[in-house]
């Protein structure tokens, strides 16, 4: 499993990924409809608008923020805690494990390659978010953009790193997925997926603040909409990070802990 | 009719007796669901936050609606998703033809194949958001309209399984679609806010298309005793009508069923 084989395989494994999303355009499109719920909670939010803005938040601004949550959502997406549990269960991990590249890397890459196909999803929503809101709605700064490019690449990372760890713990029990909906259950709480962040009350936000769901989707999307300047982004890019650091070594602790109680049944 | 009843008790006696062999699930799914009812709640509570009302609900009606949403998520989750699940995986690998042998009506032997018992804690979780609604009102519902939103629960039940038995139907002509079940889920999402912040096409796909509104909105209004006796015939008739549909579509597309390999 030489570095080397791994950076050459790689290219080939996101081809197949893609034509893989291709083949199967109309399942995809299926997950695609069901991650609708930003445009629920965008007619939900404005109906509440109405009348008066909520915070600083008008029905526009609403408008804005869950939009950029759609396109953030459809790009950092993952979902391999669901493989893994099923290729555990049914002893297809030791097909991945037999290649010449370490599996986790095939999983990042076939998740990965979901993500043209994504682009089509996300590029007409990106579109209507510029004609609806106009750019004054947007973060008007270079630098800001920058700083999200690394946020959406951190904010992937948190979401796939948090599958693997969950995958992972299909090795020890049954099944895990019932964890992955504990997962969901606070992601959708703390995220910034439902509401932005800002509208909670002060002590629940310092909660969202600790915790690691924020920085999946609502960082990113507070940097689209331009709610932080550079020395915030920054220093919430940093704990990002570390969040990214800290799984990583959760991910590769479990994954080798767990392999050696991996027996492969049927096949 | 008799028969069909005995059959009934078999099918519910064999999937009491899976589940307690999975007693831990249990006490796993009681926190899990308790929490679920958490999160649920916490989107209301931010809406509220400093405005009494929202598209004419105050906060003790809207949490009327989510104790629906979730009393309809148990029936979902434990009556109707196991078994209709399993009829698409039977379509997929050809497994269907051993329904299909069997001298009792297709339909009814696949809707009724699996059961969760363990998701009866929904009920519970929704009683107890009922509790604290009406609390919140400061008055206990009338007994007509229990009475009304007894009769709003069975209609919500029949078109749910309806809307399922419409998307296994889909199964028999784009075989894979195991992910519809996360559209589904994910589409009745909506249903936990009352249907009236809703406008315009979502308004009307919400009522007519995909009915979320006669689910929750209306059973919730019911209890309120907000609900005219115009609209509950409506929505009976409504439910029936969707029922018969469904089944007539079932019935075309079971015969569009082509056994897969051998």
């Amino acid at each position: 499993m030489s570095v080397r084989n791994t950076i050459r395989a790689l290219p080939a494994l996101f081809r197949v990924g893609v034509f893989e999303a291709v083949a199967y355009r109309a399942e995809f499109f299926v997950w695609v409809l069901s991650t609708t719920m930003p445009l629920i909670m965008m007619a939900l939010w404005t109906a509440v608008a109405s009348d008066a803005p909520v915070g600083r938040y008008g029905q526009p601004e609403f408008v804005a923020y869950f939009l950029c949550t759609f396109i953030v959502r459809q790009l950092t997406g993952a979902w391999v805690a669901y493989e893994m549990n099923f290729e555990i269960r049914q002893g297809a991990l030791a097909m991945r494990l037999l290649r010449p590249v370490q599996p986790l890397w095939t999983y990042a890459v076939e998740n990965l390659a979901a993500l043209p196909m994504r682009l089509v999803v996300a590029l007409p929503v990106a579109v209507s978010l510029l004609l609806i809101s106009g750019t004054s709605r947007l973060s008007k700064d270079p630098k800001i953009w920058l700083i999200w490019c690394a946020a959406m690449v951190g904010g992937w990372l948190i979401t796939f790193l948090a599958n693997l760890v969950i995958g992972c713990l299909a090795f020890y029990m049954e099944s895990s997925l019932k964890l992955m909906d504990v997962w969901l259950a606070v992601f959708f709480v703390f995220s910034g997926y439902l509401y932005p962040l800002e509208l909670f009350p002060s002590g629940l936000r310092a909660v969202a603040d600790w915790l690691p769901f924020r920085y999946q989707i609502g960082f990113p999307v507070e940097l689209m909409t331009g709610a932080h300047g550079v020395p915030t982004a920054l220093s919430m890019l940093l704990s990002q990070w570390l969040y990214v650091a800290l799984m990583l070594a959760i991910v590769s602790l479990v994954w080798r802990r767990g392999l050696k109680r991996f027996a492969a049944y049927g096949g | 009719m008799v028969r069909y009843l005995r059959l009934l008790g078999v099918q519910l006696r064999a999937s009491a007796l899976l589940s307690l062999q999975y007693r831990y699930e249990f006490l796993i799914d009681g926190p899990i669901e308790f929490f679920w009812a958490i999160t649920m709640v916490v989107p209301l509570l931010i809406v509220f936050q400093g405005r009494t009302s929202v598209a004419g609900w105050t906060l003790g009606e809207a949490l009327v609606v989510s104790g629906w949403f979730i009393l309809l998520q148990g029936v979902l989750e434990g009556a109707i998703n196991p078994s209709l699940t399993s009829v698409v995986e039977h379509i997929r690998k050809g497994t269907l033809d051993f329904i299909l042998l069997k001298p009792a009506d297709a339909q009814f032997l696949v809707s009724t194949a699996k059961f969760e018992p363990w998701r009866a804690i929904n009920v519970f979780t929704g009683i107890g958001v009922f509790i604290y609604a009406f609390h919140l009102l400061g008055h206990p519902p009338s007994p007509l309209g229990l009475i009304s939103s007894m009769v709003l629960l069975v209609t919500a039940s029949m078109l749910l399984y309806s809307l399922w038995i419409l998307t296994v139907s889909a199964a028999f002509y784009v075989v894979k679609v195991d992910n519809l079940t996360y559209l589904f889920s994910s589409i009745f999402d909506a249903a936990r806010w009352p249907s009236s912040v809703f406008r315009g096409v979502l308004r009307f796909v919400f009522t007519f298309v995909i009915p979320l509104a006669l689910m929750t909105t209306y059973p919730a209004q019911a209890m309120l005793g907000k609900l005219t006796a115009q609209t509950l015939l409506f929505a009976v008739v409504g439910s029936v009508l969707f029922s018969l549909l469904a089944r007539l579509i079932w019935l075309r597309s079971i015969g569009k069923y082509t056994s897969a390999s051998s």
